[in-house]
């Protein structure tokens, strides 16, 4: 173990939702922090964006002030294909908030897009122990709520 | 001009470790352990003017630990002070930055110290007697995702790794039992009287795979000092000098899952070119092991084996007490305790003084140590010396 980097943690959301008179918790909702305000308003509207530097072209997720290619500060949103292969995964164990107590073990992905990004998610539809390196896999978005918007994975036909 | 055995590790200071609540605060582990330091030196504590501090994660005011600490511990006139942060890598970075200082002339006895209290006593009516909950935390967007804490991370990295080299977690299981091997002849480790077999090992539970519950570190609370001085004045104290005869950092920036390396062969390049040694000369290695992972890259990026072979190569046993290449002896971070880079600082200084009792390696004129932080973002190496 080794110590956190020493990063401003925005504050989640967390509302507990009451269904069928069972007290469930639900998982974490993320706040639209203005550096990814652009990044939910596409998640809403089903599109996968990313930052792209335009000195450089290079694109980036999460969003930064800087290009660490250029050190550019100049940067716009750009729709990605959102199609790529899972570039590694973990598979949780143990329970950190309560919304996932339900989901344990549960993987959590890295997803490699075709254009070189690299994204933190799930993959849905694969039990955990059956997820690989280099499986194809394609953009989802699950709702959260009126305002957030996530984007997820499902495998696809490799080509 | 070179730095070389220019100064020592004089003192060597060392609380009890693990599920001890001898003090409220890090505060408190930190001036037990430059006491008990300045104690082994056979140096009085106003003999200190230079104070520089690694604070852990619970470390309250660690802005300006280094000034909080001098004033709880009512040092004066101190030409020396600083609080530093580049994670496991800071011990090995504390002990440079003293031996550069001291050569310098800016001062002469500089104790450097890392102290930590993640662990709270057991209070009645709780059910959790204090966890790494400390250590967990997550980001805004990766937490809707289930993704927290440095575990989670070093796991991506881990299988990646799995991935391209086919390491396995016998792989990984190789190395935690070495360490533990080696924990259970260290009468200061947590796991002393807890002997693990690869079966044992297989067999805990899964923090997060690829990661058993023994790939990972322990938590401690605790405090760690050491004191370095000149050559010239380290001769004439207590203990028998710890030669530093080379130092040195690497952080290489970029993607850890892309790498599947350390900043070790940055560290290692000025570090053994300063010492003037090659691999070979290499007696024993204290490598910095948050997990068993970690113990396999560094050994790769020190040359000890090639990139991707370090699997099969700690398969047979090779870093435990009956191996050839004596690694982690005192149990290191993941059988003795946890006490970021400065475990591994203090078993090099042990074994190189020849004080490691049971689990002392035979020939230790040359110590290896190494601290790493980060997802394997920061590193620093150190090479001790029991001769100049
Ligand atoms: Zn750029």
């Amino acid at each position: 173990m080794i110590l956190p980097p020493a990063v401003v943690v925005p504050p989640t959301q967390s509302s507990p939702k009451v269904t069928n008179c069972m007290a469930e918790i639900s998982k974490p909702v993320p706040s639209i922090t203005p550096d990814l305000s652009e990044f939910f308003e596409g998640a809403r509207n089903n599109r996968l964006i990313v930052q792209k530097c335009e000195q450089c072209a290079r694109l980036r997720f999460p969003a930064y002030e800087i290009c660490s290619n250029c050190r550019s500060t100049r940067a716009s949103w750009v729709p990605v294909s959102g199609r790529g292969e899972v570039f590694s995964f973990n598979i949780m164990h143990q329970v950190y908030h309560p919304g996932f107590a339900a989901e344990v073990p549960y993987a959590v992905v890295v997803i490699e897009l075709e254009e070189g990004c690299k994204f933190v998610s799930n993959l849905v539809g694969v039990k955990p122990h059956e997820i690989r390196c280099g499986m194809p896999v394609e953009v989802i978005f699950e709702k959260l709520s009126d305002e957030v918007t996530i984007p997820k994975f499902r495998l696809r036909a490799a080509r | 001009m070179s730095l070389r055995a220019k100064c020592a590790i004089a003192g060597l200071g060392q609380t009890r470790m693990g599920r001890n609540y001898d003090h409220a605060s890090p505060v408190g582990f930190a001036a037990e352990a430059i006491q008990l330091a300045v104690d082994d030196a056979g140096l009085k504590i106003t003999d200190i003017d230079g104070l520089l501090v690694n604070p852990g994660v619970t470390w309250m005011d660690s802005v300006m630990a280094s000034f909080s600490l001098q004033q709880a511990m009512g040092l004066k006139d101190l030409r020396l002070s600083a609080t530093m942060n580049i994670g496991g890598a800071t011990a090995g970075a504390m002990i440079m930055h003293a031996a550069q200082a001291i050569d310098a002339g800016l001062a002469n006895v500089v104790a450097c110290v890392f102290a930590d209290a993640p662990l709270k006593a057991p209070t009645p009516g709780k059910a959790k007697e204090g966890s790494a909950a400390a250590y967990g935390f997550g980001r805004g967007l990766n937490a809707a995702f289930g993704q927290f804490g440095v575990n989670a991370m070093y796991a991506f990295v881990a299988r990646r790794h799995m991935h391209l080299y086919g390491t396995t977690n016998e792989h990984l299981g190789a190395i935690a039992v070495a360490q533990r091997q080696w924990a259970n002849m260290n009468p200061d480790a947590q796991f002393y009287d807890t002997p693990m077999s690869m079966a044992d090992y297989n067999s805990s539970r899964w923090i997060v795979e690829p990661f058993h519950l023994y790939d990972c570190c322990l938590v401690s609370n605790g405090g760690l000092a050491v004191i370095v001085t000149s050559a010239e004045r380290a001769k004439d104290l207590k203990r028998p000098p710890v030669y530093i005869l080379g130092m040195g950092q690497g952080h290489p920036g970029g993607d850890p899952m892309e790498t599947l390396a350390s900043g070790a062969p940055i560290a290692k390049e000025t570090a053994f070119k300063m010492a003037g040694i090659e691999l070979d000369d290499i007696d024993l290695a204290e490598l910095y092991d948050c997990y068993t992972f970690t113990v396999l890259v560094t050994l790769e990026d020190y040359g000890f084996c090639k990139k991707g072979e370090s699997g099969p190569f700690v398969a047979n046993g090779r870093t435990g007490p009956n191996g050839s290449l004596p690694v982690n002896t005192g149990g290191g971070q993941l059988s003795s305790f946890y006490m970021w880079g400065m475990t591994p600082v203090s078993e090099g200084i042990l074994q190189v003084r020849g004080e490691a009792g049971r689990r002392q390696v035979p020939k230790h004129d040359i110590g290896l140590v190494s601290g790493n932080g980060g997802i394997l973002s920061t590193h620093s190496t150190l090479v001790l010396g029991a001769h100049p």
